[in-house]
């Protein structure tokens, strides 16, 4: 008789409060009403349920992915799994060790060198000192900080410290592994090297991971399910394409048109030298939308504040099927100036009519300088549908197979 | 995907299982045992880092203590006249520092645990109460400046032909610092778990400090306050007073002596930190959501 082995992770009916600003005694007192921030009648005021009766079961091995909108829930439920703050409701039973990496470098002491530093960070992730000793060596490799590991960590280039800091978070061997889109760092070589070791530890060491990104095509490569969190509830738990399609479909209503911008005061993607401004997805009568005849072609245009002079960026963005496989990807490398200058920029490419297949697609955008760092971290903006006549598949009544569908000339002769 | 394993799911014999928090008597010792490395790790942090800061990093150590004992010998024995025996008055200042210096660098430092760490607390788990711990750990090293400085002033009026003399009764120094560790540890662990609650604490504790100080026989013979029966009772309520009193009886043998005295204060300081780690128990656990 074999009895199914218990969950690895088992949630029941999580639920979190929060106090609407300082929860001084005072506040909670007169609080006049509560915000409209998921507040619902019943509540009391100058409160918000941040999740409210999560549950769900992982098993042993399983990779999850965790989607959802800013302000779903997704790093609150992270920090209660983590044990960094606990659930108002509900019991979570966590069937191994476990080790959260929420942030690339927390504990990292300025005045310290590498060498400290990775003895230091490694403990407060919860790894023993022989533990450590034991895989120093490995992390020093996979850092890459050989000549700089008595150097105090200030010293270093922000490369350096990533790296430095991601590969001690990287040789954690948890039963259960927590990260928050930490990955949206350093350069897109080391980006790729994280993505493979964060593989290996789940599907050749067989641990847990429990993995938030807004990379649906790193969601897609690594996990085998995911769920989809919406104002604080389980909006589905399924297989990551399944989740992916949702997510995206879910994601139109605040972005219905093809278009997506930010206000001027620091809350667009980016950083202290460049933030997006505005995505947009035009027809060739330059009119905002999300769905596209198959002939014709599509406009994007990237619209991004400069606020500090940087040399060398570019702004790329990435087309990707509805279920992540990317279809092409474009930049404006070879058009952009040596020197960007504090301002307001645009960048625009046009894709083909006939180009893409019959089928949804979502747009992923970034800005870095090569090889060197991210400016704008690559992340999912908008979706699109492209339909109708114009395009090879559109000849057919049945899907047409491939991520695109360009006009392929044929001939056929009889030879003999 | 999984395979399923029996031995491998319950193997570890690892279950960890959170809840809101229900009631006070939760301290999680074996997950304390686990991770001592990392109280190793940030006493040893502590010190490289107050080391590396500057080059006269460690001097600070020597010069504070110093400056406030010589300010303090003017201020109360010059010009205020407090006499202090036959002890010469810097000495006489510098010994009760010993003991009241490391309790008062305790306190601060550890009732702002969670403001100082509101940053690392919301980013990554471990047992909190390894913080505090370990500052009053590492804070011993400062206190082993201000003993060489101590003793080389003693060497120095001693060779004068001042009258003291320390016998075998100054290793009672060193339980004494027992009972000061865990007092100011629990002292400053209330007021961490206050702070947590109430942002206002934050305020309160130089003041309290500056209060406990005055009301304990620092710059003064502890025999100011027995001897007059308006505050006679100060003597058995704060358990400073007896510690700071015998740390010159036992270095400098002038002084009260009285072990029912440190018996209740070492019974008060007990008490102190038991209450203590049960409030930032508590406070810990849902802290950063106020951070």
């Amino acid at each position: 008789m074999t009895v199914a082995p218990p969950p690895m992770v088992e949630a029941q009916g999580i639920s979190k409060r929060y106090y609407l600003g300082d929860p001084s005694f005072f506040q909670r007192a007169t609080s006049p009403n509560a915000s409209s921030l998921g507040a619902r009648a019943g509540d009391e005021p100058g409160t918000f349920w941040c999740l409210r009766d999560v549950s769900f079961s992982v098993k042993r091995g399983d990779v999850v992915g965790l989607l959802g909108r800013n302000g779903a829930g997704k790093s609150t439920l992270l920090k209660i799994l983590s044990r960094i703050t606990e659930p108002t409701r509900g019991r979570i039973t966590l069937r191994g060790r476990v080790a959260s990496l929420l942030e690339v470098g927390t504990g990292f002491h300025p005045d310290l060198t590498g060498r400290e530093n990775i003895y230091l960070n490694g403990a407060i992730l919860g790894m023993r000192r022989a533990e450590i000793a034991a895989k120093f060596d490995e992390i020093v490799q996979f850092a890459e900080v050989g000549a700089f590991l008595d150097t105090p960590v200030k010293r270093y280039s922000s490369g350096m410290f990533v790296r430095l800091a991601f590969a001690v978070a990287a040789h954690l061997e948890p039963e259960i592994l927590l990260i928050d889109e930490v990955l949206a760092v350093g350069d897109a070589a080391f980006q790729k090297k994280c993505l493979g070791k964060m593989d290996e530890v789940a599907h050749q060491h067989g641990r847990t991971v429990f993995f938030v990104s807004h990379n649906l095509g790193a969601v897609r490569a690594l996990c085998n399910t995911a769920i989809l969190l919406e104002h604080g509830t389980v909006a589905m738990q399924g297989t990551p394409n399944e989740v992916i399609a949702k997510y995206l479909s879910s994601a139109v209503p605040d972005e219905a048109g093809g278009y997506v911008s930010w206000p001027d005061d620091g809350t667009g993607p980016g950083g202290e030298e460049v933030r997006f401004a505005s995505i947009t997805i035009m027809d060739e009568k330059g009119e905002r939308s999300a769905f596209f005849e198959a002939g014709q072609p599509i406009t994007v245009e990237l619209r991004y504040r400069v606020q500090k002079r940087i040399r060398g960026a570019r702004f790329e963005v990435f087309v990707n099927t509805s279920e992540g496989e990317l279809a092409f990807s474009a930049t404006d490398h070879l058009k952009q100036s040596e020197l960007l200058e504090p301002g307001l920029y645009r960048s625009v490419y046009t894709i083909p009519g006939g180009l893409l297949n019959r089928r949804g697609y979502y747009l992923t955008a970034c800005g870095d300088v090569p090889g060197e760092r991210y400016l704008i971290p690559l992340r999912e903006y908008l979706s699109f549908t492209v339909g109708g006549a114009g395009n090879q598949s559109s000849l057919f009544p049945e899907p047409w197979p491939g991520v695109v569908c360009p006009r392929i000339d044929c001939r056929v002769e009889r030879i003999s | 995907m999984a395979q399923p394993n029996h031995s491998a799911g319950t193997a570890t014999g690892y279950e960890i299982i959170i809840e809101p928090n229900k009631g006070w008597l939760r301290v999680n010792w074996r997950e304390l045992w686990e991770y001592r490395d990392l109280l190793f790790l940030l006493v040893r942090r502590d010190f490289l880092a107050k080391y590396k800061q500057t080059l006269l990093g460690p001097i600070w150590f020597i010069l504070q203590p110093l400056l406030s004992a010589v300010v303090m010998s003017i201020a109360f024995h010059k010009v205020a006249g407090i006499s202090t025996g036959k002890i010469p008055p810097l000495l006489f200042n510098l010994c009760a520092l010993l003991p009241w210096a490391y309790f008062s660098q305790n306190v601060t430092t550890g009732a702002a645990t969670f403001t100082a760490n509101a940053h690392l607390f919301g980013k990554v788990y471990f047992p909190r109460l390894l913080v505090p711990v370990s500052s009053v750990l590492s804070n011993l090293f400062a206190f082993g400046l201000q003993v060489a400085v101590f003793v080389f002033f003693y060497v120095w009026f001693a060779a004068q032909g001042a009258p003291i003399h320390a016998g075998w009764a100054a290793l009672l120094a060193l339980p004494l610092m027992v009972v000061v560790s865990a007092l100011s540890l629990g002292v400053s662990l209330l007021l961490a778990a206050s702070t947590a609650r109430f942002r206002d604490f934050s305020h309160l504790t130089p003041v309290l400090l500056q209060l406990w100080m005055f009301a304990s026989p620092v710059f003064y013979p502890m025999e100011l306050f027995t001897r007059n029966p308006t505050w006679s009772w100060l003597a058995w309520a704060n358990p400073m007073a007896p510690i700071v009193e015998h740390y010159r009886t036992v270095l400098l043998g002038d002084g009260v002596w009285n072990p029912a005295m440190l018996g209740v204060s070492a019974g008060v300081s007990l008490i102190t930190l038991v209450l203590g780690v049960l409030a930032f128990n508590r406070a810990e656990r849902t802290v950063v959501d106020s951070l």
